[in-house]
């Protein structure tokens, strides 16, 4: 089987000579193309460097300001902004700025790898489902499943299974973001799959793909070279709405006692600590609040200068 | 004389409208109470939870209620039973009760003896699944002895006898109403469970679960002036939060329930000036409970279980010394608590039963003031010593506690609190919460539930009904340790156990003197204080929030909080 | 056509058969319990008794059987015989799902609930449709216009501020400071008069709004990336080269191409306006369907979760495939035969 695809498909590389001719001379500058296309593109260099920015920031920031996050002055409650607390204090007496900077690695860390894991869940099964056609009404009706399945009380579920056994063996804090991770990915592929799988459907009956299956190329391969690049925008859009779903559910689980131990700042948490006092400390919630949105801002301006970069189209123009 | 007679009518007009007593049934028109836990049902007998109680306690009344400083008022009865004037026999075995004269239900018909016989049958019946049964324990009957009287006999010799039909929790209802909704029928009625004919001032004419209830005035109360309300609508639904600024912020509310929320919330709400925030304390406190039991993971069916015996071998690691569990009390500055946590809903307890006064000792009182140099003393001389990461340790055994409570934003503030004030006297603390209804669930599969305690430390609330402490008081005997041959159904979480305590409950279950049970409460209460099987922190009040323009609200811990809305009037 | 429906709809009846299976495994393997709430006055004892009085005592397989006969054979009976009057078999005795915290017939509880959840997710739904449909259109055809940044910053926004907050700061605004509208939902409110219908769309402003730009944020950025897939195909060229003009090269081709992802995300939106809007319902108390499913969560209320679930398990299998279908009338060369 493997030999007999191997062959047709050298067959057709030979037949179409041009075609191969075209991809080796892109071959050498595919990406530096890309890369030329993506730096024109002001939108996607804005939400590189905002991007770089916030990652830095949560990561350096600590180092720089050198207070703990979890230090606790019982008599500077409800600060307003000052200059040692240039965000204000929370009603326990954190420093809000040291809970903003050690939420942002915890919440950037959960959102991406949530939303990796969703994201190629979804493409995975979207691209099976509506490409070979065997495999499509058993994975759409598992997809039907894990819609219809109760959240919470599967989340509740998995905390009784596996809590204990990943914090014995990864210790509180590791163990249970994997636990997250692993949960919001889970929960969150089914939209990214029926979309794709859409899309697919549409795609594989275009004029490119059928003459690509009728000159014998490798299914894998006209998956890799001809699906894939004609749905990247509406993955990229699932990226970026992945992302804040994820960030958002990390702090929602943590009410059910799924999440991090309650004195482990995120930014989903910070925003739900801090609604309630709006009127009172009003940085508490703005801070997450905005940097939640432009972590998400910054995603989908890059993966709109990358989904333009990698249009073949819209590189020559 | 015509002159006389028109000058009095302006004056009993003029006083008409000064006194509230002699007001028009209905005239203030609409009350709006915000309940933000929506009631489900209104039968108190088959859903105990307070939200479902409160609802029914403006239509259906017990014969006796507690006012707001615990006293005993006859409601539908004359006057409250006492051995002193014959209601009570003197072997404390029967209590004989006399119903008011033309009490009439909601219906117009007459509430007779037989209703109340009739409401011990209903709920003593197994199949009906009654929450409130244990306000019906070891009665061997009751009977109607005539129209408005009923006499209930008791298997064992009661000093406290005021359990049935007394209070939200145990009132009457009407046989006529219920009389085909006995044992598995009960579950079926839902007509009677959503509509309950009551002696109450208000009637039900719309009930939807979790949502909303429409009462009106009942035409048939005893009081033809009252209530002073025609309509009143009981809102469920949303968060403490909101709840709160329906009534404080917006004024489309005109009392809201149970707003437990961080207090520089409420006060700054308050400033509105469109309401108050009011708190009533009962016997509420917030605890740390004190495993006694190694709850090691490793231990796999022996985990937080009780061996007992001279050679514990399951005993706590380091919480069965002494010298720690005093040293963690110590390191606890409550009033931090109590002011980022409570505001006015709380104050410092040294005691787990701090309330009725009579009962509160004032032995303990050492823990009002955190000493976190006494406590390191303590740990020093005790031979635990801050190992290089600064946790004290003693051959091998790390102080590293683990602990628990369910999830609420004021509870994962006293968490973190509590984690800071060990740091100084060098414990590390892991910090958990868990979802209330899996915390309380009591689900046996589940290893997070209050009563399993597979942790060190675990935070909760417990409180009593009514003002006798005899049957709380027992929770903490031996017999009552919550593991795996009872199913984990005991109420002593600590797993702490000690013969004279056992003793001194026994003892209490047969003293019928004041004085003596008095003194034997206060014992049992330093007993437990004093070996730190618990570490109570906050005596916590019911907080509840009024509109300015009501007025009438007279908070009760001891009983529903809309015991009097038949007196409730709009400024 | 007609074919692969009558396929679908055999092969969705064994579907919807596993997972209302495995949805009832997984309600029973959570760890609450229905007696949870209840205060620790109430002694073990006595929540032994409430859990027997419930049918917890019998195996989990004679529970599932129970239910599944009662939802499939009982409720529908029933639903004839109050309905239509129509009166098949013992109709009096014939046991109906009891939701465990009200004691009262599950299906009755989501009638009494379903005209605040329509109204109020329903509404927002769509206005999130027709909002978002022509700013997807307008972003992507002027790719990169203050129009289109605009749209997307805010849009952005829309679906990383979470609706809990969106709607507790659109009650501080126009509940506490302007005092426009009521932050609390009346269930009770008759609309039977003019000014009856003006308080029910003052009530309904707020959290359809907030509900209304989560939705089209979304929504929005599908429709715009799935027409700028489209606008450089070769059929748009062809048709600009017959001279078609540009409006109708947009509405008619380009947008018919570009909805199949809208459509998608539609009728996987259409049956979680059955299942509420969970946060939004609660922070203005609208307490419909959403609500009771939380509630019922919460309260381990499991015949009310596994009814209420399952409904929205058929309404998924059901709009998965219609748009399926739809799929096929928008890009006919898409076949399943």
């Amino acid at each position: 089987m493997t030999e007999n695809t191997q062959s047709t498909e050298i067959a057709g590389d030979e037949r179409f000579p041009e075609e191969e001719l075209e991809t080796l001379t892109q071959h050498r500058s595919l990406w530096g193309d890309v890369w030329r296309q993506f730096r024109k593109h002001k939108g996607a260099m804005a939400g590189v460097i905002v991007f770089i920015f916030i990652t830095l920031a949560v990561s350096l920031g600590p180092l720089i300001q050198g207070i703990e996050p979890s230090a606790i002055n019982f008599s500077e409650r409800n600060f307003a902004p000052t200059l040692a607390h240039p965000l204000g204090t929370d009603n326990i007496g954190h420093d809000t700025l040291a809970q903003m900077l050690a939420g942002g690695q915890v919440s950037l860390a959960v959102g991406f790898s949530a939303m990796l894991i969703a994201l190629l869940l979804g493409t995975l099964i979207g691209v099976l489902a509506g490409f070979i056609k065997s495999l499509d009404g058993p994975l759409m009706r598992l997809t039907d499943l894990f819609l219809a399945l109760p959240i919470l009380p599967l989340l509740l579920v998995i905390i009784l299974l596996f809590r204990d056994t990943l914090r014995t063996l990864y210790g509180p804090e590791a163990g249970i973001f994997m636990l997250i991770v692993f949960v919001i990915g889970i929960t969150s592929w089914m939209h990214t799959a029926r979309i794709v799988r859409s899309d697919v459907l549409g795609i594989k009956e275009r004029e490119f793909v059928i003459a690509a299956h009728s000159i014998g190329t490798r299914k894998r391969r006209i998956i890799f070279r001809h699906i894939l690049p004609n749905i990247l925008s509406p993955i990229m859009v699932s990226a970026t709405l992945g992302i804040a779903n994820a960030i958002i559910t990390e702090s929602a689980l943590s009410f059910l006692g799924l999440g991090f131990p309650p004195d482990f700042p995120t930014w989903g948490r910070l925003l739900y600590d801090g609604a309630n006092f709006i009127q009172i400390t009003p940085a508490r919630v703005i801070w997450p609040g905005l940097f939640i949105a432009l972590t998400v801002l910054s995603v989908n301006y890059i993966g709109d200068g990358l989904r333009d970069a990698l249009d073949p189209r819209l590189r020559g123009r | 004389m015509k002159y006389i007679i028109s000058t009095l009518l302006t004056l009993a007009i003029a006083v008409g409208i000064a006194s509230p007593v002699q007001a028009k049934r209905g005239s203030d028109g609409q009350l709006n109470l915000l309940y933000w836990q929506a009631p489900s049902t209104m039968n108190p007998n088959l859903s105990g939870g307070t939200k479902e109680l409160e609802a029914s306690s403006v239509v259906l009344e017990p014969l006796g209620r507690y006012d707001e400083n615990g006293n005993l008022l006859p409601w539908l009865a004359e006057v409250i039973p006492t051995v002193a004037n014959g209601g009570i026999s003197k072997d404390l075995t029967t209590i004989t009760w006399k119903i008011k004269k033309g009490i009439k239900w909601s219906d117009g018909s007459a509430l007779t003896a037989d209703d109340a016989v009739f409401t011990y049958e209903y709920c003593s019946n197994p199949d009906t699944g009654c929450t409130q049964s244990n306000y019906w324990n070891d009665i061997k009957s009751v009977k109607a002895v005539n129209s408005r009287t009923v006499k209930i006999e008791f298997t064992v010799p009661k000093p406290f006898p005021y359990a049935p039909f007394v209070g939200y929790n145990a009132p009457i209802l009407q046989k006529a109403q219920f009389d085909g909704c006995q044992g598995a029928k009960a579950q079926e009625c839902t007509e009677q469970n959503f509509h309950p004919i009551g002696t109450g001032p208000f009637k039900v004419v719309d009930f939807k679960p979790n949502d909303v209830i429409v009462f009106e005035a009942n035409p048939n109360y005893r009081d033809t002036s009252k209530p002073a309300f025609g309509k009143l609508v009981f809102k469920g639904g949303g968060d403490a939060v909101s709840a709160a600024r329906a009534v404080l912020e917006t004024g489309e509310m005109d009392y809201a329930w149970n707003l437990q929320v961080e207090p520089e919330i409420l006060i700054k709400m308050e400033q509105g000036g469109r309401g108050k925030v009011v708190s009533a304390f009962g016997t509420s406190v917030e605890r740390l409970m004190v495993n006694f039991t190694n709850p090691d993971p490793s231990l796999g069916d022996m985990r937080s279980e009780y061996i007992g015996g001279n050679n514990n071998r399951n005993a706590h690691p380091y919480l069965s010394d002494y010298n720690v569990r005093r040293a963690l009390s110590l390191a606890i500055d409550r009033q931090v608590l109590v002011d980022a946590g409570y505001g006015k809903a709380g104050k410092i307890s040294c005691n787990v039963l701090p309330a009725p006064a009579i009962y509160a000792s004032s032995a303990n009182d050492e823990c009002k003031t955190p000493n976190v140099a006494e406590a390191n003393r303590l740990l020093d001389a005790a031979g635990w010593k801050r190992g290089s990461d600064g946790v004290r340790q003693k051959g091998g055994v790390r102080i590293s506690i683990l602990y628990q409570t369910s999830t609420n934003s004021v509870r994962q503030a006293t968490q973190a609190f509590i984690k800071e004030m060990w740091k100084q006297i060098g414990v590390e603390t892991e910090l958990r919460n868990l979802s209330a209804s899996v915390f309380f669930g009591g689900d046996i599969s589940s290893p997070d539930t209050y009563q399993k305690f597979f942790t060190d430390i675990e935070m909760y609330t417990n409180n009593f009904s009514g003002t006798d402490p005899q049957t709380y008081m027992s929770n903490w005997t031996c017999k009552e340790m919550a593991q795996k041959r009872n199913k984990w159904g005991g109420n002593n979480m600590p797993r702490w156990c000690s013969p004279a305590y056992d003793a001194l409950s026994a003892k209490m279950s047969i003293s019928s003197a004041m004085k003596d049970r008095i003194r034997l409460t206060k014992e049992m209460n330093d007993m437990l204080m004093q070996d730190y099987a618990m570490i109570p922190l906050i005596h916590r009040g019911n907080v509840s929030a009024h509109s300015n323009t009501l007025s009438g609200v007279r908070m009760n811990p001891w009983d529903s909080e809309l015991w009097n809305i038949a007196d409730w009037t709009r400024k | 056509m007609i074919h692969y429906i009558f396929r679908r709809t055999l092969i969705a009846i064994p579907t919807l058969l596993v997972i209302s299976f495995i949805i009832f495994a997984i309600l029973d393997l959570a760890p609450n319990d229905p007696t949870g709430n209840l205060p620790m006055t109430v002694p073990p004892e006595v929540r032994a008794k409430i859990r027997s009085s419930l049918g917890l005592d019998e195996p989990m397989h004679i529970r599932f059987g129970l239910w599944l006969v009662q939802f499939c054979v009982n409720e529908p009976l029933n639903l004839l015989h109050e309905g239509f009057g129509i009166s098949i078999g013992d109709a009096e005795n014939r046991t109906r799902i009891l939701s465990w915290a009200t004691r009262s017939p599950v299906v009755d509880l989501i009638i009494q609930r379903t005209p605040q959840t329509l109204w109020v997710v329903g509404l927002s739904y769509l206005f999130g449709i027709l909002i978002a449909i022509p700013i997807g259109i307008v972003s992507a055809y002027r790719q990169y216009s203050w129009f289109d940044q605009v749209g997307t910053f805010i849009s952005m926004v829309g679906f990383s501020v979470p609706t809990f907050f969106t709607g507790m700061v659109a009650i501080i605004i126009f509940s506490v400071q302007l005092r426009w509208f009521p932050m609390i939902y009346d269930t009770t409110l008759v609309v039977d008069s003019w000014q009856n219908f003006v308080s029910q769309v003052k009530q309904m402003i707020m959290p359809v709004a907030v509900l209304a730009l989560y939705n089209a944020s979304q929504l929005s950025r599908f429709m715009r990336a799935s027409i700028l897939d489209n606008l450089n195909l070769d059929y748009v060229r062809t048709a600009r080269a017959k001279g078609r003009s540009e409006r109708a090269v947009l509405l008619i081709h380009v947008l018919r191409n570009s909805l199949i992802p809208v459509v998608t995300l539609i009728a996987l939106g259409i049956p979680t306006i059955f299942s509420g809007a969970i946060i939004t319902e609660q922070i203005f108390r609208v307490n419909g369907l959403g609500q009771l499913l939380i509630i019922a969560i919460e309260g381990a209320d499991i015949p009310l979760v596994q009814t209420l679930t399952f409904i929205f398990a058929v309404l998924i299998v059901f709009f998965n495939l219609i748009a399926d279908v739809v799929y096929g009338i928008l890009d006919p060369r898409i076949r399943y035969d």
